[in-house]
């Protein structure tokens, strides 16, 4: 069973979502995708300053299969991408809602009124779903 | 539903995530993939290539057979159980399949083929093998473990009672022989020493759990895929198919035109050697973070010229690899397009890793 923590949200496509102290977001992909992709072995995550739109493409992951994009979830202005990650995109594999967090950002004005993010148990059940 | 190996039970058991691989359910990975290919580069591992084709061929002609039939020339096996790396063409030098031949009497000869391509051969095979008189018996009552790694050898002997583990770790480089009830090899595709190892179905399960007791750790096809690429060993249907021939594939020390013998594809060989082959195979080493894969384009001088074959993240050198097909000329630096933009690569010889250790000189 993958690990779903009970104070974050989550988007279909498996990226996770912390709302920080200053209102502003922390994304990462969740322990169930870590899992499906493998071993990580290349991340590549946005640069600090980009906007970016609800759905767009905004980083890369890539295990010794396959590269899978990450999704922004809301729209937003890129604070600040995880450059841990380049020396050591394990990270994701082995913390994937610590350490391993993709990107940080300040969603814009109205942005998440606009979208719907899932709660653990609705996550949860994404995940008993795509398993049958 | 895709067939299932003998050990199709016991990969679930070990928790094996399982793929569709030409048409049969094989792990793709038990654990982690990484620790599964430095397993292998650094002790051993052991991977389930049952789903591969084993053929028997029987009858007085089969050696006058096999010279028709393959690129390589089985005259070059002189002693019993050696074994041959050769492809299989078309009239066209297409590539049908690349396959093992292993001599074992004057009159019997074994073939291993893929997996994928299985139908194909076979048709084509029995085709051609009626005009020599020779018999062709597929081996399904066989499974092959492949056990590979530098402890790989004295591991699998273990296994066996001791004038037959004396036996086993005497044989040469590419050479096989029945010993006691299994046929056992010293060939693999993972640039690692080891034995492949054919037995018959029931002695499957317990040997893998064997093995595994002895510390040889169980390896899926991604650690077998990533293990051949840093070896430089093509994958049939995705570095070579019938589209594309032997000279263009790094192949051409398997092509055997020295005598006049006469075998398919030969005619449309010599025209392409006398005109010279215009593409080539060639090995990349990516300079910059990224990972090469498949089917990206391979810029020379700035435009399209070529394409990624097989690429990966090699877990030994921890840099990117690949296999491109790229023109004949192409040399020194090249531009990969990882997702619209592109990065400096490298141009190489394969091998990227042999028996553990790297081949490149890397900066």
């Amino acid at each position: 069973m993958s690990n779903v923590p009970a104070d974050l949200k989550y988007t279909r496509s498996h990226e996770w979502i912390r709302t920080l102290a200053d209102g502003t977001l922390e994304i990462g992909v969740t322990d169930h995708a870590q899992d499906a992709l493998g071993d990580l072995v290349f991340v590549e995550v946005p640069e600090a300053g980009r906007t970016v739109k609800a759905g767009e493409a905004c980083a890369v992951v890539e295990s010794v299969k396959a590269a899978s994009d990450v999704y922004a979830p809301v729209a937003g202005e890129v604070l600040a991408g995880n450059a841990q990650l380049a020396a050591q995109p394990d990270l994701v594999n082995s913390q994937p809602y610590g350490a391993g967090w993709l990107w940080r950002l300040k969603p814009a004005a109205g942005a998440l009124a606009g979208v719907e993010l899932l709660g653990a148990a609705d996550y949860q059940k994404v995940l008993e779903a795509e398993a049958h | 539903m895709g067939r299932q190996t003998p050990l199709f039970q016991l990969h679930q058991e070990l928790g094996a995530r399982i793929v569709d691989f030409g048409g049969w359910d094989m792990p793709v990975q038990y654990t982690s993939q990484l620790a599964e290919h430095h397993a292998v580069r650094r002790d051993a591992g052991v991977f389930d290539v049952s789903h591969m084709c084993v053929v028997d061929l029987t009858g007085e002609r089969v050696r006058a057979f096999l010279q028709y039939l393959l690129a390589n020339d089985v005259a070059r096996l002189a002693t019993p159980g050696k074994a041959l790396y050769s492809c299989l063409l078309n009239e066209a030098g297409g590539i049908l399949d690349d396959l093992i031949a292993y001599y074992l009497t004057p009159a019997w000869f074994r073939l291993v083929v893929n997996a994928g391509t299985r139908d194909k051969d076979l048709a084509w095979i029995g085709a051609h093998a009626r005009e020599f008189a020779v018999e062709v018996r597929e081996r399904s009552d066989l499974a092959m473990l492949a056990v590979q790694g530098p402890q790989a050898r004295a591991r699998l002997a273990q296994l066996l009672p001791e004038a037959q583990a004396t036996q086993a770790l005497a044989l040469g480089s590419f050479v096989g022989a029945q010993i006691g009830h299994w046929f056992i090899a010293r060939t693999g595709y993972t640039g690692e020493d080891g034995f492949e190892v054919m037995m018959p179905a029931g002695d499957a399960v317990s040997a893998w759990r064997s093995l595994n007791t002895l510390g040889v750790a169980s390896c899926g096809l991604g650690a077998r895929d990533t293990l051949r690429l840093e070896a430089g060993m093509n994958l049939y249907g995705q570095d070579m198919d019938e589209s594309t021939h032997p000279f263009e594939s790094g192949l051409a020390w398997t092509v055997a035109l020295q005598d006049g013998r006469r075998f398919i594809g030969r005619e449309a060989l010599e025209k392409i050697r006398a005109a010279g082959a215009p593409r080539k195979l060639v090995g990349l080493l990516l300079q910059d973070r990224g990972v090469l894969r498949g089917h990206q384009k391979v810029l020379v001088d700035g435009s399209a010229a070529g394409e990624i074959t097989s690429g990966t993240f090699s877990p030994t050198l921890e840099r990117s690899i690949a296999l491109a097909r790229v023109p004949a000329a192409t040399a020194g630096a090249v531009q990969v397009e990882i997702r619209g933009k592109p990065l400096s690569a490298s141009v190489v010889k394969p091998p990227f890793v042999r028996f553990g250790r790297s081949l490149l000189v890397l900066e």
